[in-house]
């Protein structure tokens, strides 16, 4: 039965991604991604006691300094402006194996926290399954949910809320 | 001294403030016009009696206090039937309190039918002067039966969320927001509690492992257990009737859905599978239904589901008004349900019928959260926002009488309204 919902779950992925992501990853073949993974190893050893990947990930003029994907209220698709930030990570941690990332969920504080503790979790865990489909592994990714209730910037206007919708993608060890 | 000075102006100044923020709307036509005398030998007392009492019918909307205006009967003998027959005043309740040796007094009060000309209810409490605002509770209660033929809900006791900095309790308290107790505190949030029918455990969700996970807590002993701590996030506890049993939302099988467990954790059954997000149980008095939130139509809205699992496919839609439902709490005669309703971009309070699907929006603020209906179902119980800050507030069931209950500073959320004491 597990399998059978696995099974299931992929293909409405694959369905999803047939959809939506199919040009980006065809962009990946092209070498683009390959080029992020060399730049990694040429970094290799510039910092002594972690691994040689944060430097470019700090790095500001990349765009893997970049960590937060932000939402519409209720919604949790990723909108246009933010895919090529998640497939830039995605791509990243298909060429660091050993890389991995907790990806977490936030809602604006209005409405329920139980359903919003619930949209935090489907944020991420849609961001997470845009990577997975982009060559990152399941092992290395974490999706939780905050809800509502670790707003990253406080008060009662629509600017404050759209700051609170987001997933954040944070690197183990960083 | 200064500070003990500084604590006594607060504790006048809240108390005030409670007394006075009950807010009436619409002409009340319907309301039972009922005069409060306040009782012999209470101001003696450190806690006024009747200013308890007064308060809490009020804010259950069905009752017009009208002033003695300087008239003061303590016996049947003293009142003036006809007076106060011409004042409009339906009933009068007058009452005498006698000092007993050890702290203890005794309470007598009787409530005088006006019209008839008698007696219509009367008792007698002995209390210990610690527990004076709890007797002022049981006789609200008293006379609310007599009045109303409906059962008093003033004696049961509330949980809700405070936060306070970066502090977090999960509160007791009286259900009119007095003597308030924290059960736990922590510095990671704490939310949706829920009271397990026999009023001695609570339910509840924290982050202190940094992740939601549901505990239970037994209050008398505040020992407590994790009910539900599976891989990925636990959490919207709700109690099975009988008490065996909480539906919870765990994320570890995918999405956001719903299981039944055993309150000691084990045997766990899935209820609901959607591909979406199902969360937010709440059981029918009978325990055989589950309404929920789920955004399986593309928009979270309310939902019903048979508890059985063979049946559990079978989910009802509800709600079909606005774009934005959540958080339904079944009313105790299963008539209807409370609920969050965005409208305009507020979220109020609401409640609809199950048979009519007739809806009715009951507050006006904009940010309201977490409906919980009394016992009785008379009135709800919710959390709202004044000033960027999270108070409790009670609204009759029809909408007409609010009340702020909040009497402490910090963000309140998450109020969840207790059953009924045992010897109801």
């Amino acid at each position: 039965m597990r399998k059978l919902l696995c099974i299931a779950l992929i293909v409405l992925l694959s369905a999803c991604a047939s959809q939506t992501t199919q040009p980006d990853i065809d962009d990946l073949s092209s070498g683009a991604g390959n080029e992020s993974g060399l730049s990694g190893s040429d970094l290799m050893g510039s910092d002594s006691g972690r691994p040689s990947y944060f430097s470019q990930l700090n790095d500001p003029n990349s765009i893997l300094s970049q960590r937060s994907i932000f939402y519409d209220f209720d919604s949790y698709t990723v909108k246009s402006e933010y895919r090529e930030l998640v497939l830039s990570h995605a791509r990243f941690l298909r060429d660091n194996p050993a890389a991995s990332v907790i990806l977490q969920g936030n809602t604006d504080d209005r409405g329920s926290r139980e359903y919003n503790l619930a949209l935090g979790q489907r944020r991420a865990d849609s961001v997470k399954n845009m990577m997975i489909l982009s060559g990152a592994q399941d092992v290395q990714i974490e999706s939780v949910s905050l809800g509502e209730e670790k707003p990253r910037a406080m008060g009662y206007d629509e600017s404050t809320w759209s700051q609170n919708r987001r997933t954040d993608i944070l690197y183990r060890g960083e | 001294m200064r500070g003990l000075l500084f604590l006594l102006l607060w504790l006048i100044n809240s108390s005030l403030h409670a007394q006075l923020n009950i807010e009436i709307f619409g002409g009340g036509a319907s309301r039972i016009p009922i005069t409060i005398v306040p009782f012999a030998e209470e101001n003696r007392l450190q806690q006024n009696i009747t200013p308890v009492i007064s308060a809490d019918l009020q804010r259950t909307g069905l009752f017009r206090l009208i002033d003695p205006a300087g008239s003061s009967p303590h016996s049947p003998a003293e009142v003036a039937y006809a007076d106060w027959a011409n004042r409009g005043v339906n009933a009068l309740v007058i009452g005498r309190v006698t000092h007993l040796s050890g702290d203890h007094v005794e309470i007598q009060f009787r409530v005088m039918d006006i019209a008839k000309k008698s007696q219509l209810t009367g008792l007698a409490i002995t209390v210990p002067t610690t527990q004076l605002r709890a007797a002022a509770h049981r006789i609200a209660d008293v006379i609310y039966e007599a009045l109303t033929g409906d059962v008093g809900v003033f004696s049961t006791r509330i949980a809700y969320v405070l936060k306070r900095g970066n502090k977090y309790a999960l509160q007791v308290a009286d259900a009119d927001g007095y003597n308030a107790q924290s059960i736990i505190e922590y510095t990671e949030p704490i939310i949706s509690p829920a009271w397990s029918p026999d009023g001695n455990q609570l339910a509840y969700v924290s982050f202190e492992n940094k992740k939601p996970v549901v505990y239970v807590q037994t209050l008398s002993t505040r020992e407590r257990r994790a009910v539900a701590n599976f891989k990925g996030s636990n959490s919207a506890p709700a109690w099975s009737p009988d008490g065996k049993k909480l539906a919870v939302v765990l994320t570890g099988q995918g999405g956001s859905q719903i299981f039944l467990v055993n309150t000691d954790g084990s045997g766990l059954q899935r209820l609901s599978r959607s591909s979406g997000i199902d969360t937010e149980p709440s059981f029918s008095p009978d325990g055989r239904y589950i309404i929920f939130t789920s955004d399986r139509g593309g928009s979270p809205q309310i939902y019903r589901m048979p508890v059985t699992a063979a049946e559990s496919g079978n989910a009802e839609r509800l709600t079909f008004e606005g774009g934005y439902n959540v958080s339904p709490d079944y009313s105790h005669d299963s008539k209807s349900f409370t609920f969050i309703h965005r409208n305009n971009n507020q979220f109020n309070v609401a409640v609809q019928e199950i048979g009519s699907r007739q809806i009715e929006i009951l507050t006006n603020s904009k940010f309201d959260e977490s409906p919980s209906f009394a016992p009785n179902g008379k009135m709800i119980l919710y959390a709202t926002e004044i000033n960027g800050h999270g108070i409790l507030s009670a609204v009759s069931r029809d909408g007409q009488t609010r009340q702020q209950l909040s009497v402490q500073t910090g963000d309140i959320r998450e109020p969840a309204w207790g059953p009924l004491p045992k010897w109801k």
